[in-house]
């Protein structure tokens, strides 16, 4: 993974809440064994018409946004499936960060994993930034900081570990297969394998 | 033993104590051992390319268990007819997941293994899903082994490959919601409608990080097969598992599957297994009670499944911005009732409503009816064992005798990966779990129900109550 520490990017807005993974990648990508160049199916039924023709009026086509690294959506994003393809599709679009009011926990989990930073504040601030599509924004890993364009800052949500792996770009298998003496201890004390 | 172990526990921290290899701290998620792992072929490709190029092997195989369900094709065929396929693509995924199995000797329920099916019937069918136990697969509906007293879970591509290479998991720990249900459920309401009712008293949201235990005298009068329907559908209230706590009725479901111990070891096992609940007096972070009384035939009308209502319900009469959206996406009007509206599609399968239970149910509702010309219905046992066993009543014979399709074991229309979905603009009427935009095929609509609803609204060609035909039954 990517060590992660800063970010100043435009916003791209999806103001729907409860956007499902289902949304995120439809069911019927999910057959590669792969897991770049999902980006392509990034939101598929809503930014192509069934004939594979874009939308001219969703977001993600729009020219404005095509360098956007950051979305900001409704409430309860990525609630649905434990597909890691939705992160995986999200960041081969381009996107590093995901701001809204709540984010769904298997998704949230899986987007760190990736080094997508799931950021969840207040309703009332995230309200803002739905209204105001494309401001730039900055976004401080090491301080957990948000700044905006009006000055104002807004601390976000981080669990210490995750901090640590996005700032270091910290690969968490290889930190569990450190542990493995612990797990060996585990195996013999409960299960004798 | 410390103080500590005097104090009320609930379920989960049992669970979750008896599991911890590496207590969590501020600085760093606990390590959690994973007894069971469950993987199909959609979401482990990835995983064991990364063990691949790792250079690492698979720690425990025999802790892992693989079958083929989600792009499965679904069409009957002869016996030694090999499956079609509708995409190479998923072919290949299969092939790779086979590949994958062989040359880290994990055991796969290949087609023609009699044990197939979805993951998540195979695993309890076969008893190798039991209490005490910690379980997680590549697949969100993992809360359905959470009915045996298991802590369940669904992880990404990531973390299966973390349990294959460590059989271990980093977890932060969560919160505890109990929801209480009390009273008895009436007739003609099943426990598909309870936990569609309970997810529209909590909302989609309503269990985000926390794990939630279903407790309560209803519970407890469920059957095995009743209590995974309702712990299977935790995660659309937003919680990663759901948990009921082991007792006699899951010891005498154990007693009778094929990899649960036997003879003197069961009886040592049931032992053990009684601990598996919450003590009294265990302090839960949040609670939630539910009178039994008031839950109806449940139906979902929108888009995500806290969009609820009751079967003879009329649809929102002044909808806010996010339910006008759903309610334009399903071709319904506010205000209007539910009631009669027409339907396109009836699927009855999924690990939500597949078991032999479920298909009795529809069974015993078509059985000298035939569907509404206009409807196409699909029913796809859960698993190879559960349509064996449906065969051997005659319940395919019945089916097929309705007008309906009889399938081969699979996901089939609950992902619609396989090939079997639902046309745009089509409405479907289905026992699966999810009723997102699409889910079902792009632009198909999708209302969620119980097997008794889904198999009314096949006879009825519309939208229908069970209860009408389950009275005119008895008359
Ligand atoms: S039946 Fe549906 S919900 Fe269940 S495992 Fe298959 S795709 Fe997932």
């Amino acid at each position: 993974m990517e060590a992660f520490s800063k970010l100043t990017s435009r916003t791209v807005v999806l103001r729907e809440r409860n956007i499902d993974t289902d949304q995120i990648i439809p069911a019927r990508f999910l057959t590669t064994t792969e897991r770049k160049g999902l980006g392509r199916y990034a939101f598929n039924d809503w930014r192509r018409h069934a004939d594979g023709s874009l939308k001219p009026g969703f977001p993600f086509n729009q020219a404005q946004n095509e360098a956007a690294q950051i979305l900001v959506a409704g409430r309860n994003f990525g609630c649905g499936s434990s597909r890691e393809h939705a992160p995986w599709a999200l960041m081969d679009l381009g996107l590093r960060a995901v701001i809204s009011a709540e984010i769904a926990d298997i998704f949230r989990s899986n987007a760190l994993k990736n080094g997508l930073l799931p950021i969840v504040l207040d309703e009332s601030v995230v309200d803002a930034l739905i209204a105001q599509p494309g401001i730039e924004i900055h976004i401080d890993v090491a301080r957990r900081e948000l700044s905006l364009p009006d000055g104002s800052r807004h601390v976000f949500p981080l669990d210490a570990f995750a901090r640590t792996c996005l700032l270091e770009g910290l690969d968490q298998l290889g930190y569990l297969l450190r542990h493995a003496p612990a797990i060996t201890r585990y195996e013999e004390l409960h299960h004798a394998c | 033993m410390n103080s500590a172990s005097n104090t009320p526990k609930t379920l989960f921290d049992k669970l979750w104590d008896a599991h911890t290899v590496v207590a969590e701290t501020d600085d760093a998620p606990a390590l959690l051992y994973i007894d069971l792992h469950l993987i199909h072929e959609v979401t482990s490709p990835q995983a064991f390319s990364e063990l691949e190029q790792r250079g690492l092997r698979v720690r425990r195989p025999h802790r892992t268990c693989a079958t083929l369900d989600h792009s499965t094709p679904t069409i009957p065929r002869t016996h030694g007819e090999a499956p079609r396929f509708n995409d190479a693509q998923a072919l290949a995924q299969v092939e790779t997941l086979r590949r994958n199995c062989r040359q880290h000797g994990i055991e796969l329920f290949d087609f023609d293994d009699p044990n197939r099916g979805i993951v998540h019937v195979v695993a309890p069918e076969l008893g190798l899903t039991q209490p005490g136990m910690t379980i997680v697969c590549g697949d969100s509906h993992t809360a359905t082994h959470g009915a045996f007293g298991a802590l369940a879970f669904g992880i990404g591509s990531s973390e299966v490959a973390h349990v294959l290479a460590t059989q271990c998991l980093l977890q932060r720990k969560p919160k505890t919601l109990a929801i209480t249900v009390n009273g008895c459920l009436r007739d003609g309401v099943t426990a598909k409608d309870l936990i569609l009712h309970i997810i529209g008293v909590i909302g989609v949201n309503g269990g985000t990080g926390h794990v939630i235990e279903y407790r309560g005298e209803t519970i407890r009068a469920l059957s095995m097969e009743e209590r995974m329907t309702v712990c299977n559908m935790s995660i659309e209230a937003g919680a990663r598992a759901g948990l009921i706590a082991a007792d006699q009725v899951t010891f005498d479901y154990l007693a009778g599957t094929p990899r649960a111990a036997r003879g003197e070891a069961f009886a040592a096992a049931v032992a053990h297994w009684r601990e598996w609940r919450s003590d009294e007096g265990a302090r839960f972070d949040r609670e939630v009670e539910i009178d039994a009384g008031a839950v109806q035939p449940t139906i979902s009308w929108g888009t995500h499944p806290g969009q609820v209502a009751a079967v003879d319900a009329r649809l929102p009469a002044m909808p806010h911005a996010d339910e006008s959206k759903a309610l334009a996406y399903m071709g319904f009007a506010a205000g209007a009732p539910l009631l009669g509206h027409p339907v396109d599609v009836v699927f009855i399968g999924s690990c939500t409503n597949a078991r032999l239970s479920d298909l009795r149910e529809v069974a015993r509702m078509l059985q000298h009816r035939r569907i509404h010309p206009r409807v196409r219905m699909l029913v796809v046992p859960g698993s190879e064992n559960v349509r064996r066993e449906a065969e051997a009543e005659g319940i395919d014979v019945i089916v097929r005798a309705a007008g309906a399709e009889w399938r081969e074991p699979g996901c089939s229309m609950c992902i619609a990966m396989n090939g079997d979905l639902v046309a745009p603009g089509q409405l479907a009427v289905s026992t699966s779990n999810r009723n997102f935009e699409g889910r079902q095929g792009p632009g198909a609509r999708t209302v969620l129900a119980s097997p008794a609803t889904a198999a009314a609204c096949a006879i009825a060609g519309v939208i229908a109550d069970p209860r009408m035909l389950i009275r005119t039954e008895a008359a």
